[in-house]
């Protein structure tokens, strides 16, 4: 495989891995941001938490996975990126950090003042990971203030104007709205009722930030669309999404859940995909001088290790992918607690 | 004016030291379930059900903390060491990855079953699972301690200027992937590191029993499960002391200045070298003060022969030479307390077969101790690996009789980042993870002082999970969905 192709290769694993990573730990974020709007007592807060607690790690993995890969494939751009949002990356971590813990701690000791502690904890650091992830793609999306050799010349208040919020609100709703499908998934009876009666306006908050969110695109990052003008037929993308994004409230109206989740899996990969062809071939499009920029070409690690790394992936997907799905099937079914729940 | 080096290095050391207080129990602690759990699965005998589903409750909240402070270091190498991430991105950042898919997946994945899974799958299924869990954890040991042995004692690679930008700069590239993997230093301190980590499940689990039966509690689960713990620890001691002693013999050429940092040998002369027992160097004199040192042992200890003398610090440049105070006592910390918890676990064996351990509460009360010392050793070892490695973030190498550049740890840091920020990301970890650590003292305690349920409570719960299922059949008409227990008993 020639250096070039596998270097393309690699670029749309890591596409794979982020989409995957959005998918998963996006209904779990989405349902930590739900949780104090959703339950009303406590053994509906642990039903809440306890619907995700055997898969959360695992989808964090993907993340983790993601930051592996792309330390390995493109050093250079894990290296800019990361020291970039060095004040962002910190307090991202703390959320995961305080997710994580929230989880295992909440439900170990009965005290109220205890567990609303928690309770408050993984609310918060659910919504501003979201919110993080958001922010991070956003100015990715729209390019950064990279110098020359992939110094980063700009800072935390550079990375907090309106187009990176506005993609942050957009991956709140769209988590939130992913979380509460899912949790209709998990629920039943007056739980899940209430479950119901938040959909659609997830949905109406989600559709109306992702119409404001096209339109600032086109507006505010006209390279985004530099590649769909040069490859029309790539126009798919943003038509099935759309398209995908209509049939969230259908497939729910239809009494058909696990097709709307489906359908709110995809909308995720849609956008990923759009982000991903949106940034192509840069990681970090430099806004100082495009010469600056880190792309596919100078970021990559050499031809061999690539090579290498996609053996690495090719052995370790297929156990990846069979271990997850036998998890998700033994954790299959509506949401229970017993002697082992948090 | 404090600086982004110092700074840098201070928050590496302070998050990976806290992270690893619970990796190393993590897998100790994980073949030490799994021991409990294979008894049961073959005996079947409830009170080493009740072993088992204690020590997964403690694994659990010992294993979320190990997930929550780990992901701080993979963002830290790209967030505060960009630098070094480029030098080195082609080599470790493959290890990484590969970490990332061999153990965390299968880690996570299977933690679901043995956590959650008690009472959905079988006890062959969920021992299986145990298996995997303690199978990834080693895993990720692997990995992560090929990639620092690496920067240790580079191999299988070369140095490639690359043009960025009209401005070349180095960096490492893999040439031979499996040399990489194996380079010198992977085995011996990989073997080294497992068993340190295999030592502290074992003291653990000997340490709660040991407690458990000064306080006449939980007597039938505590003994069943030292007669596992107490003889690995010992197994375990003595083979932590045999792949500590090969680890160091390598250094002598793989990384001379860090051998004679450890033993603050200064001066070479043609004499046999003498071993310090303890002693204050004092590199700026190059001297140790107050120092008891034993003649000849250190040749024969590096080179199984008496008589030939070691290299000391004056064969290294100065520029290349690593601190010599820290690594020397952090060495001979970790040395003394392996030495200490080989005689008190072999002790504690020989009056535990002579059935007479429960006669000895001060040896008991050592053992209940033992954790710390463990965890003790662990972290020292690692100090004295790591500031050893100085100046050096990756150390220089000679591949095929060439002579490859290394990196300066003060050439690793991000260029983009200011001594302000680190400061104040140094000062958010210090805030978390001290909240961390007392809630994870605090909730450990709560599990360890409520122990294992007794049979009858694991009795009584089976009956209630399948008086629920029925109901629940009844109800739903259809398959059994158990949803009795809407407190938590634990």
């Amino acid at each position: 495989m020639s250096y070039d192709t596998i270097t393309l290769v690699w670029f749309f694993l890591l596409g794979v891995l982020l989409t995957g990573y959005a998918i998963l730990d996006g209904f779990d974020l989405g349902v930590g941001i739900l949780h104090p709007f959703i339950a009303k007592d406590d053994r509906e807060r642990r039903l809440v938490m306890n619907s995700i607690g055997p898969l959360w790690d695992g989808n964090e993995v993907w993340l983790v996975t993601f930051g592996g890969a792309l330390f390995a494939a493109f050093p250079n751009a894990y290296a800019t990126v990361f020291s970039s949002f060095y004040a962002a990356f910190h307090l991202l971590l703390t959320c995961l950090i305080g997710r994580a813990v929230s989880l295992e701690f909440r439900s170990k000791v009965h005290s109220t003042a205890w567990r609303r502690f928690w309770d408050t904890g993984f609310f918060l650091s659910s919504i501003t990971a979201a919110a993080l992830l958001g922010i991070a793609g956003g100015n990715v999306m729209a390019g950064m203030q990279v110098g020359p050799m992939f110094r980063y010349e700009g800072g935390l208040l550079d990375q907090l104007y309106w187009y990176p919020l506005l993609v942050g609100a957009l991956t709140v709703s769209l988590f939130a709205l992913h979380g509460s499908i899912y949790l209709f998934l998990k629920t039943e009876d007056e739980l899940q009722q209430r479950v119901r009666s938040r959909i659609l306006p997830l949905f109406y908050c989600f559709a109306g930030l992702y119409a404001v969110v096209t339109i600032a695109t086109w507006l505010h990052v006209p390279h985004a669309t530099e590649t769909l003008t040069r490859h029309p037929w790539l126009w798919i993308v943003p038509v099935l999404n759309a398209l995908a994004v209509l049939n969230i409230p259908r497939a729910m109206h239809l009494g058909k859940p696990g097709y709307a989740f489906f359908t709110s899996s995809m909308v995720i990969a849609a956008l990923a995909s759009l982000f991903s062809v949106a940034i192509f071939p840069n990681f970090v499009l430099s806004t100082i001088d495009p010469a600056y920029s880190v792309t596919l070409e100078n970021a990559r690690s050499s031809h061999q290790t690539l090579i290498t790394m996609l053996w690495i992936a090719l052995i370790g997907m297929p156990c990846v992918a069979s271990y997850t799905i036998t998890i998700y099937w033994i954790f299959r079914g509506k949401v229970q607690l017993d002697s082992n729940s948090y | 004016m404090m600086d982004v080096e110092l700074l840098s290095r201070l928050q590496f050391a302070g998050t990976i030291m806290f992270h690893y207080l619970f990796p190393p129990l993590s897998i100790g602690l994980g073949l030490q379930l799994f021991l409990c759990e294979l008894a049961y699965v073959r005996t079947g005998h409830p009170a080493w059900e009740a072993a088992a589903r204690f020590w997964t409750r403690v694994f659990a909240v010992n294993f979320a903390m190990g997930v929550a402070t780990g992901i701080v270091m993979e963002f830290e190498f790209g967030t505060n060491w960009a630098a070094y991430s480029r030098f080195v991105g082609d080599v470790f950042g493959s290890a990484l990855a590969a970490e990332g898919i061999f153990a965390f997946f299968l880690e996570s994945g299977f933690l679901a079953i043995l956590v959650f899974g008690w009472d959905r799958v079988g006890p062959k299924m969920h021992l299986f699972s145990t298996l995997m869990v303690f199978l990834g954890s080693v895993f990720s040991a692997v990995w992560i301690v090929i990639a620092n042995s690496w920067q240790q004692t580079p191999a299988g690679y070369h140095i490639v200027w690359q043009e960025i930008q009209g401005q070349s700069i180095p960096r490492a590239e893999v040439t031979d992937f499996w040399a990489m993997v194996f380079n010198p230093s992977s085995v011996d301190r990989l073997t080294h590191t497992l068993i340190g980590a295999l030592v502290l499940g074992a003291f653990f689990v000997a340490s709660v029993c040991s407690f458990y039966l000064l306080k006449q509690r939980h007597e039938d689960v505590a003994r069943r499960c030292l007669s596992i713990a107490l003889p690995s620890a010992l197994v375990f001691t003595l083979l932590a002391a045999l792949t500590g002693h090969d680890s160091a013999q390598k250094l002598v050429d793989t990384q001379p200045a860090k051998l004679a940092a450890m033993e603050a040998h200064f001066e070479t002369t043609d004499q046999p070298t003498g071993l310090y027992l303890f002693g204050w160097p004092d590199a700026e004199n190059e001297t140790v003060h107050f120092g008891v040192r034993v003649p000849w042992l250190l040749s024969l200890m590096v080179y199984n022969d008496p008589g030939k003398p070691v290299p000391g610090m004056d064969q290294i440049p100065e520029s290349d030479r690593p601190p010599v105070w820290l690594p020397f006592q952090t060495f001979h910390l970790m040395v003394g307390l392996g030495t200490m918890m080989i005689v008190l676990a072999a002790l504690a064996c020989w009056f535990w077969f002579k059935q007479t351990y429960q006669n000895h509460r001060w040896l008991m009360w050592s053992i209940v101790l033992m954790p710390l010392a463990a965890m003790t050793a662990n972290q020292a070892g690692w100090i004295t690996a790591e500031v050893g490695r100085q100046p050096w973030i990756v150390h220089p190498s000679v591949q095929n009789g060439v002579e490859m550049m290394g990196l300066r740890t003060k050439d690793g840091l991000s260029e983009s980042v200011t001594a302000e920020q680190v400061l104040s990301s140094i000062v958010l970890f210090a805030v978390i993870y001290s909240l961390l650590f007392a809630v994870w003292i605090f909730v450990l305690n709560h599990k360890i002082q409520h122990g294992p349920e007794s049979i009858e409570e694991l009795e009584s719960h089976k009956r209630t999970r399948s008086a629920s299922k029925l109901s629940d059949q009844i109800r739903h008409g259809g398959t059994g969905r158990g949803g009795g227990l809407m407190d938590e008993e634990l």
